[in-house]
């Protein structure tokens, strides 16, 4: 593939302003709240997910930043510099949204070449960049097909490939992948990922999927209801959410009701008595979620007699999953307290686990986690 | 939740953060401006400027409701507006059943000849409305070809021949619409009730019906409209029986009398007005009828059923090619039907002075096709692409033309730009008030294609242009015209065929010098100077065929030449 492109250098300088900060914006339709009072960041050459349902407002932000929508209150800056009075075109960003919205009468490359034919640049100039793109992104050889005539996955590359032709200092990127099948999707991740990382360009995109957001990220602002419920790394994020919310959209959590017992530290959930992971303590009697993931449950012959939060389960279903096994868990002696668990397969082996099977588990305390703020 | 979220609302500012003006916005407003400006001048303003007339008596001074009280009490006026809902009415009926099986057989049927029989049907569309009426009065009238054969005398002048000739002339609108309703049908529909081994009697009526009512309640308001409002044809045959449109006339050219004028074009308004309320309602559902994944049915029909659709179309093919060989034919023979010497006399039309009606009829066309294309899409997609708080109420303005009748805006133009100290008094009297008629009486179809067409692209190519700071003018340019090319290409052929043939809005506004080719058949009729009528139809038809013609090639160019980027061949196209 090609050089590297020399307008956009990678650069994480400090003491620079952030390339993106939004503070106190908030925006309604109506009556209707789309967002309240977010604040937070981008970094130069950092690589940032909106990742929250649909309707949680992340499409809404997006556009915010790119002036396509005003927001009631609040400021968003670029590079130090307040842009909310800006126009769109006067703002400096490169944008690809999830229908792509190519030039269906115009061929690749006049596509591409869009935004440079308007800067009245040379024309031989403007050739050799469409040229130096198209090899970016592969497609040198479907210059002058129309975009009718590629594949999903190339029109996005185009959309790409236009979007970063005008060397703006800021990609967004609007669910871009939501419209390919899943295996184009998988290895447009990956390329689009080793591309931002190359170019340096700072890139915020908005997503649904937590798969994408968790894999291509360098942070990931989870948002709900026009809320920001969380800003951190994906291993932030899937490790130590914050809330409730995250803990249930990223990744997959068994949630325990308990109630915290006089022992700080410990909760009672039915008949089981469970400590958690410090450093949360909670008035005796208040009620509490406990969460752990499936991955960390430790079930059969590995959980010793000593071990904490040991407790006997019958196994009440067994669920292939190719590389993993899921296992439906139902704690014996306290039956609403159901489980998930996820086994590798060698684990699984080693177990010679069957439905109605029961076998020792155990719920490792630095893995029990207390989600969403105890009521005081 | 719900109650913290509302409350957070109200502590959100209702005001936007303010972007600052850019040439670009500037100039967006300012075009969006001018489009208002342009409805209000020759629409808003003349509608109301008739209203107000109404409401006056003739030497100017405020009566309230008297001269409504004085229409629906004077007997001799009143009556018009009940022969007017009946004819409507009756043709309406004849009208939509028979195009109903016409179009039935067309489209549900594999039965030779259907492309012909569709052309034939369509003749209609190219000629002035009155051109039937000629037509009925030269077979059936006092001294017709029927009437001096035979010996009887049907009485044509009046309802009945108002009535058989509007059927002519509405015709191919209500085809066209069943046709295409017909044609959104879904096979899986016909293939289930076959499956449950319905008879074919059930399966009509519960599948083949509703699959249509949308379509055949189109259908039926269209054509109510269309005879409620036309004027030529009850000119022509109505003979003593009054109807609205007719009165209109006689109230404004014969008796002078400008307030009756006004008072009966304000009453036309208002079933007009109703029957199109309600068709656009009624066309919202026929959308949601046919779901995406239905599949199209292939026609079958079986021997006994399509030899009998095939004589029923023929007949009706034959009364249509019938009607337009005796417009042909009496306009090249000396004197139809005694002397059938072959002539080309009545093609030098002496008593108009020559060709200056159809020239002016062409040059306006043309104008109207040029200009009203402009306009239309410009319009719509000012309207469509920025978001104002203005936008509802230009939308809705723009929907209003296709109920007003074209006799009650030719009025309102008189009303508005033939008073003493408007500054528009300049354009009365000129070709450009008939351009100007001919742009706000055809505005709506073209507005709402172009507000469709606009809508199937994708609603991003603005954003995208602004991120890369193009401007939305060379965005439009550049993508958007080319994209819909082929629909702008029809919305000028309908400019250019409506204003070839249309005599309603624009009977009030030609001038000496400024005369028109539909005109001038119904003052050439008037003058009993048939032969000369119906060879002036003949010119408009043959110059609407021509252009329908043109228009056939140029979008097969339009679309080979423009459109390559829809054909999804692996093939690379050439370079721009």
């Amino acid at each position: 593939m090609g050089q590297a492109i020399p307008e956009v250098t990678a650069q994480t300088a400090g003491g620079r302003p952030p390339a993106v900060a939004l503070e106190g914006v908030a925006k309604k339709f109506g009556a209707m709240v789309a967002l309240r009072d977010i604040s937070f960041t981008v970094a130069e050459g950092e690589f940032v997910c909106f990742l929250g349902p649909s309707g949680c407002g992340k499409t809404t932000l997006l556009r915010i930043v790119a002036g396509l929508e005003r927001q009631n209150v609040g400021v968003v800056r670029m590079r130090g510099r307040d842009v909310s009075a800006l126009p769109p075109s006067r703002r400096n960003y490169g944008i690809v949204f999830q229908s792509y919205a190519l030039f269906p009468n115009l061929t690749v490359a006049r596509n591409v070449a869009y935004g440079l034919e308007a800067r009245r640049a040379a024309r031989a100039q403007i050739e050799a960049r469409v040229d130096e793109l198209l090899e970016l992104v592969d497609l040198r050889s479907h210059k002058l097909h129309y975009p009718a005539q590629l594949s999903g996955g190339q029109q996005q590359r185009v959309a790409l490939a236009r979007a970063l032709a005008p060397s703006p200092s800021l990609l967004l990127l609007d669910e871009p992948l939501s419209a390919l099948d899943a295996r184009v999707r998988l290895a447009l991740r990956q390329e689009m990922k080793a591309l931002q990382r190359r170019l340096g360009i700072t890139t915020v995109m908005v997503t649904h999927d937590q798969e994408e957001a968790l894999t291509m990220a360098d942070r990931i602002v989870v948002m709900n209801h026009g809320v920001v419920e969380q800003i951190g790394t994906p291993a932030e994020i899937y490790r130590e959410p914050a809330s409730l919310f995250v803990a249930r959209f990223v990744g997959h959590m068994n949630l325990l009701e308990a109630v915290a017992d006089d022992r700080s530290g410990w909760a009672r959930a039915g008949s089981l008595t469970l400590r958690y992971r410090a450093p949360v303590t909670a008035r005796p009697g208040s009620s509490l979620t406990l969460g752990i993931r499936p991955e960390a449950v430790r079930v059969g012959p590995v959980v010793h007699a000593d071990a904490e939060n040991r407790l006997t389960a019958r196994v009440t279903s067994v669920q292939f999953q190719g590389a993993s096994t899921r296992l439906g868990l139902a704690v014996v002696g306290a039956p609403v307290v159901t489980l998930e668990c996820d086994l590798a397969a060698t684990a699984l082996a080693e177990l010679d686990v069957k439905e109605g099977a029961e076998a020792p588990v155990s719920l490792p305390p630095e893995a029990l986690r207390v989600l969403g703020a105890p009521d005081a | 939740m719900a109650i913290r979220r509302a409350g957070d609302a109200a502590a959100i500012p209702d005001r936007v953060v303010r972007q600052q003006l850019d040439t670009e916005r500037v100039v967006r407003y300012a075009l969006l401006v001018l489009f208002a400006l342009f409805l209000w001048v020759f629409l808003a303003w003349p509608m109301a400027q008739m209203f107000w007339r109404s409401l006056l008596d003739n030497s100017g001074r405020f009566v309230g409701l008297a001269n409504y009280v004085r229409y629906f009490s004077t007997p001799a006026i009143g009556v018009s507006i009940v022969n007017s809902l009946t004819v409507s009415l009756i043709a309406m009926v004849l009208t939509v059943g028979l195009a109903f099986v016409y179009a039935y057989a067309l489209t549900r049927t594999r039965m030779p000849g259907r492309g012909a029989f569709r052309l034939v049907a369509m003749l209609p569309i190219f000629a002035p409305s009155l051109v039937s009426a000629i037509a009925f009065v030269y077979a059936f009238g006092n001294n017709g070809l029927f009437t001096r054969q035979t010996g009887i005398n049907v009485g044509i002048y009046g309802a009945k021949g108002i009535v058989l000739a509007e059927v002519f002339y509405c015709f191919p609108h209500a085809m066209l619409i069943l046709m295409a309703a017909f044609a959104a049908a879904d096979a899986r529909l016909y293939d289930a009730a076959a499956a449950l081994g319905a008879p074919r009697r059930t399966v009509f009526l519960t599948v083949t019906l509703p699959g249509v009512k949308y379509g055949l309640m189109s259908a039926c308001f269209v054509v109510f409209t269309l005879v409620l409002t036309d004027f030529g044809v009850p000119k022509v045959v109505g003979g003593k029986f009054s109807v609205m449109a007719t009165e209109i006339y006689n109230q404004v050219i014969g008796q002078q009398n400008f307030t009756m004028g006004a008072t009966v074009s304000v009453v036309l308004l208002v079933p007009a007005l109703l029957a199109c309320v309600v068709d656009r309602l009624v066309q919202r559902r026929q959308y949601a009828l046919v779901s995406s994944s239905a599949r199209p049915l292939t026609p079958g029909g079986t021997g006994l059923a399509r030899g009998l659709l095939f004589a029923y179309c023929a007949l009706i093919a034959a009364c249509i090619l019938a009607i337009y060989f005796v417009i042909f034919a009496s306009s090249v023979v000396t004197r139809w039907p005694y002397n059938l010497t072959p002539t080309l006399k009545h093609y030098r039309f002496d008593s108009l002075g020559g060709y200056t009606a159809l020239l002016n009829s062409v040059w306006v066309a043309a104008l109207t096709a040029v200009v009203g294309t402009v306009i239309t899409f410009a319009g719509a997609y000012l309207v469509e692409k920025c978001r104002t708080a203005a936008n509802g109420v230009l939308y809705l303005f723009a929907l209003l033309p296709v109920a007003v009748p074209g006799m009650v805006l030719g009025l309102a133009y008189i009303f508005a730009f033939n008073a003493p100290g408007s500054v528009l008094n300049r354009v009365y009297g000129t070709l450009a008030i008939l351009v100007i008629s001919n742009l706000i009486h055809y505005f709506t179809v073209p507005f709402l294609t172009a507000t469709t067409t606009l809508k199937q692209m994708d609603a991003e190519f603005e954003s995208v242009s602004a991120s890369m700071g193009v401007a939305f003018y060379r965005t439009f340019w550049r993508v958007t015209v080319p994209i819909a090319l082929p629909s702008i290409v029809g919305v000028s052929m309908y400019f250019f065929l409506n204003a070839m043939v249309t005599l309603s809005a624009v009977v009030f506004l030609v001038a000496p010098g400024t005369e028109l080719a539909a005109v001038a058949v119904l003052l050439l009729d008037d003058a009993g100077e048939t032969a000369q009528a119906t060879g002036m139809s003949v010119l408009i038809i043959g110059i609407g065929l021509l252009a329908r013609l043109t228009y056939w090639a140029l979008l097969r160019g339009v679309t080979r030449r423009t459109q390559a980027w829809t054909t999804a061949t692996r093939e690379p196209g050439r370079g721009a």
